[in-house]
């Protein structure tokens, strides 16, 4: 299988400041690729001189074969981006935006008219194509630029946050039109993203950066299994006996009990052996067990455990491209 | 370069859904040709003039009878009679009156010894218009005052006759062709240069430059369409501001023909320096900072408002490097003298040099990254 993506010791300074420091990863065709990391942590800077829009100071990025300093031009024609901010024209209507940027990418006429149409199916706007954009809400406004960015059928598309600001429901129709535009098509996907569900539902693969430099990468299954293993175990028991958290601080891999009146969590090293352990016990004392519920590792664990839990509250230097209207998310 | 096209057409079709912008552009011109033209159109009229008889003799009567002559016909003049001088010029100095003309004791008799009379004139100079005014009307009524009785058969002075090649030009006219100019920069500023910066501010021109449009497409493709935005705005004022100002034959097709070459080039021209200025430009409140700075540093030495002849060297220095200058020209040529072509080929060909240099650098200083 051949690279989409293949980036190698990149690095990018804005005076003193290094935002992205030696990042080296590769993003096979066809892979939905996940860069996940806190505020300020390098991912935006990494995507923007991917998509030719900075510069690198150091290293080498190609992308679908394309060097993005030496054949910008060729790296642009292959891919599609979503910024982090909302960019459509507000004053046009759904489909003049599609129009506009299929031009501005060349795009025959014939084949922009079946294009804008099956796009417009895909992210189920087809019945609002001739509404101005400022009419749309939110979770809209991010189809429209969905499909904005495939209106030139590219090989690798870029999404900048996409469902940062969406409420849940409109962050679960975009996933799901990902995933349907995905199997409709030959693309290779990179998402950068602060939710971590989001990114254990769609990534194949997932690159956590954190101060500029990539310290994880692999699926998410692999890397769930990675970090030291911590379950928690709710249960609740009727009318169980006085010591029964003492009893229940007994049981294989209990590390702590915290009892509120007849709930009791525990957190466990071993969550299976744990519940086995507590249901036998319960059995054996007679206790009915009313609710049970067990919390394995998730995304936001690994994130933890690489990142760490200090907020990034320190100031940066502000970036050429800040300004009063954006509200940049790192 | 169907990828100019694509800007031209995305700005074309936010234009029409903005007609907003459309008045806002073509207000304040409209609105300052009317308020300058007629403020600044009239003769002054009914300045207050006090008169301190202190002759009351036959010749001081004359005097206040040519005063009088004045007011009642011209209305230059209000008279009000004063006893005391004194009083006169206190009132002078609260400004409830412009000017006290004074009539000595001694008037009668030097008139009768032919011994230069003199009236005195004092006036409030802290105008300089009213006070010229008034000295200018007071010295004619003078003249009048000592002028023989029956006309010289051959006067020996030396007199000059004037002869006005053009028919009378009202102020307001004059003015016009500021406006349209105004009106173009107007629409360059508002629909070219603050939509340019608040869509960059917003992260619009990021759609951009992530496509494989070159810099030059793009450039051109914001100046084409605010050149067309604003040859809109010019065209729409000049014949609005042709029929209010009173300019004769106002759909005479062939100067209308040739206007709207000068409106077409002018337009390029200043939203050439307008995208020259803004193109590393990233603060949505830069183009509004400035935007009255340039107006005047454009507007006023351009000779729209007042001769270029009564500036000071440094002024004119501005004048000669204003693009105004050359489109207020060809405008006036146009509008008050309705010339042809060869009058204005000067300023065509100074306002396409300096649209073709503009232009140039803008793209040689766009970046193509952030």
């Amino acid at each position: 299988m051949t690279n989409a993506i293949e980036v190698r010791e990149i690095v990018k300074r804005f005076g003193n400041f290094t935002a992205v420091d030696g990042v080296s990863f590769a993003v096979e065709e066809g892979e939905i690729f996940g860069l996940l990391g806190p505020n300020g942590a390098g991912k935006s800077t990494l995507i923007r001189m991917l998509v030719t829009l900075l510069p690198p100071t150091a290293g080498t990025a190609l992308v679908s074969g394309f060097n993005v300093v030496t054949q910008a031009d060729q790296v642009r024609r292959a891919i599609g981006v979503i910024p982090q901010a909302m960019t459509s024209d507000l004053e046009l209507s759904v489909e003049e935006n599609l129009i506009i940027y299929a031009k501005l990418y060349g795009v025959p006429r014939d084949t922009r008219t079946r294009l804008i149409h099956e796009l417009l199916e895909s992210v189920e706007l087809l019945q609002w194509k001739d509404k101005q954009v400022k009419h749309l809400s939110g979770g809209m406004r991010r189809r429209v630029e969905i499909a904005r960015g495939l209106v030139h059928e590219p090989r690798v598309f870029f999404l900048d946050e996409p469902t940062t600001g969406l409420d849940p429901v409109s962050r679960t129709a975009v996933w799901e039109m990902l995933q349907r535009i995905k199997s409709q098509r030959k693309l290779t996907i990179l998402i950068t993203t602060h939710y971590m569900d989001e990114a254990d539902r769609l990534c194949d693969r997932i690159a956590i950066v954190d101060h500029g430099k990539l310290v994880a990468l692999d699926s998410p299954l692999t890397l769930k299994a990675s970090i030291p293993v911590t379950n928690v175990l709710e249960a609740s028991f009727a009318a169980p006996p006085s010591d029964w958290d003492a009893r229940l601080r007994q049981l294989p891999g209990v590390d702590q009990v915290v009892r509120h009146e007849n709930v009791f969590r525990l957190s466990s090293g071993n969550g299976p052996a744990t519940t086995l352990a507590m249901m036998e016990a319960a059995a054996a004392a007679h206790v009915t067990v009313t609710s049970l519920s067990v919390q394995s590792t998730t995304l936001d664990d690994v994130f933890v455990h690489y990142t760490g839990r200090a907020l990034r509250d320190t100031l940066q230097e502000a970036s050429v491209t800040d300004s009063p209207f954006m509200i940049r998310r790192r | 370069m169907s990828r100019m096209w694509a800007i031209v057409e995305r700005e074309m079709r936010r234009f029409r859904r903005s007609p907003i912008l459309i008045v806002v552009s073509m207000v304040f011109p409209l609105v300052q040709l009317i308020v300058l033209g007629y403020a600044f159109g009239g003769n002054v009229k009914h300045l207050k003039l006090a008169i301190v008889d202190q002759d009351h003799s036959l010749p001081a009567v004359r005097v206040r009878e040519l005063a009088q002559a004045v007011s009642a016909g011209a209305h230059t003049l209000d008279l009000i009679d004063y006893a005391d001088e004194g009083q006169a010029v206190t009132d002078l100095r609260n400004g409830r009156i412009n000017g006290v003309l004074t009539i000595p004791p001694d008037f009668s008799r030097r008139v009768l010894r032919k011994d230069a009379p003199n009236v005195a004139l004092i006036a409030d100079n802290t105008d300089n218009v009213v006070s010229a005014a008034m000295a200018a009307s007071l010295t004619s009524m003078l003249a009048a005052y000592g002028a023989p009785p029956t006309m010289v058969r051959r006067p020996a002075a030396a007199a000059l006759d004037i002869v006005e090649v053009y028919p009378y030009i009202p102020y307001i006219q004059y003015l016009l062709p500021g406006s349209i100019v105004m009106s173009i920069f107007m629409m360059v500023m508002i629909g070219g240069g603050i939509i340019f910066i608040d869509d960059k501010a917003r992260g619009l021109h990021e759609g951009y430059l992530v496509t494989p449009i070159t810099k030059l497409e793009l450039i051109a493709g914001f100046n084409v369409s605010g050149t067309i935005k604003a040859v809109l705005a010019g065209f729409v004022i000049m014949l609005i501001g042709s029929l209010i100002a009173g300019v004769p034959n106002p759909f005479d097709g062939f100067r209308i023909m040739r206007l709207a070459v000068v409106i077409v080039i002018t337009a390029f021209a200043l939203i050439s320096m307008m995208f020259l200025l803004m193109v590393r430009v990233s603060d949505p409140l830069m183009p509004r900072a400035i935007f009255g700075v340039l107006n005047t540093v454009l507007y006023f030495p351009s000779g729209a408002v007042y001769p270029q002849q009564g500036f000071p060297a440094w002024m004119q220095a501005i004048a000669v490097v204003d693009p105004f200058t050359y489109a207020v020209h060809a405008f006036k040529s146009l509008l008050l003298k309705n010339t042809g072509f060869d009058a204005i080929s000067g300023d065509l060909l100074y306002l396409f040099v300096f649209s073709t240099v503009a232009m140039t650098a803008a793209t040689l200083l766009f970046k193509r990254t952030l």
